[in-house]
């Protein structure tokens, strides 16, 4: 699956923005760059239901602060 | 508690770097200090025969996932239960810059009801971007809470360093002026960034290095005994370590960083 974790609207982007004045300087007709991260996590899981569970916890847990970050996760089924 | 019977721990991981700087501090305080690998902690399990618990700068696990993430997490999954009887007994838990990020991200910090089960703050990446190494100064906020604070008069101005990327003090949007209040409620603000005659920084850097919340340096705990600074007091510890040293013709022995580390040493003499 691929979670990816990005700022929560209205907290500071400054890695985001640096690269949209860069690329602004560069001739693109840019708006903004948000930064997201994202981890590809291979995993065993009976459902996709307990894929998302499991995610979700990994996110509280480890890969998102909530006080800044916001998390999708996007289950993809491998055999 | 007699000088000598004051063991500090200051822990150490993979990619921590100020250890020794720390250690020597405490030294110089009279203090017994050690440095310990969080492995042998977890094998000896014997965190509870120390009074004092720092978490040294550096840059842990190399700072991946988010500063400070996987060592709070490491912590918490190997030593919760010593770390929750040694932060229950009031014993003190020092965080300095890598080691003030694990605390929030362990949810010991800002700790208005205790430890949290998921971080109540955050530090976030420096505004304007990028690693910052400058010396800075900072007032003193505390009204007598922090046991770290003891010794330096309220609106006392301390000049130490700064030196890292993700240092910006922020709580949640939606409830960062509430968020304020509480940490003025419970005289948990220790530190706030400001200019050389303690004007506060308003946010402008370079007096506010990293673009902090309120310009936020440092905080402690609702009880006062966990505190977290991004500065760093051990290199400014000594009067060599100072950046004008050598045009000074006089200077004191010591530097401002000591009166952190004297606060904090003076409360454990005189705790029974």
């Amino acid at each position: 699956m691929r979670i990816a974790v990005a700022l929560k609207p209205g907290h500071s982007d400054p890695e985001g923005e640096t690269a949209t004045r860069l690329l602004k300087e560069l001739g693109y007709k840019v708006e903004t760059v948000n930064v997201s991260k994202v981890y590809n996590v291979f995993l065993e899981a009976r459902s996709r239901k307990e894929a998302v569970m499991k995610a979700e916890e990994m996110c509280k847990r480890l890969l998102a602060n909530p006080t800044k970050d916001k998390y999708t996760i996007v289950v993809e089924e491998q055999k | 508690m007699k000088l000598e019977e004051i063991r500090v721990c200051v822990l150490r991981v993979g990619g921590t770097n100020c250890d020794a700087e720390t250690k020597r501090a405490f030294e110089n305080l009279g203090v017994q200090a050690e440095i310990l690998h969080i492995n042998e902690v977890v094998k000896s399990q014997n965190l509870l025969e120390y009074q004092v618990l720092v978490f040294p700068g550096g840059f842990s696990y190399g700072d991946y996932v988010r500063a400070g993430v996987i060592w709070a997490n490491w912590i918490l999954a190997k030593l919760g239960k010593e770390l929750k009887a040694f932060v229950e007994d009031d014993r003190p838990v020092f965080g300095i810059c890598n080691g003030f990020q694990v605390l929030v991200e362990a949810g010991l910090l800002p700790g208005f009801e205790g430890l949290s089960q998921y971080p109540e703050a955050a530090l976030a990446t420096n505004l304007p971007p990028g690693y910052n190494c400058r010396w800075v100064y900072l007032k003193c906020e505390n009204n007598g809470k922090c046991i770290f604070s003891g010794k330096i008069p309220k609106g006392k101005v301390l000049r130490v360093p700064v030196a890292h990327s993700e240092g910006r003090f922020i709580f949640t949007k939606e409830q960062e002026k509430k968020l304020l209040e509480k940490l003025y409620e419970n005289d948990q603000l220790v530190f706030r960034y400001c200019d050389r005659t303690g004007e506060y920084a308003e946010g402008n850097y370079p007096m506010n290095p990293n673009g902090s919340f309120h310009d936020i340096a440092g905080i402690c705990n609702s009880e006062g005994t966990i505190f977290g600074l991004m500065p760093h007091p051990e290199r400014a510890f000594y009067w060599w370590q100072q950046p004008n040293w050598t045009r000074q013709k006089r200077m004191p022995q010591y530097g401002d960083g000591k009166l952190i580390f004297e606060s904090l040493i003076n409360y454990l003499e005189k705790k029974s």
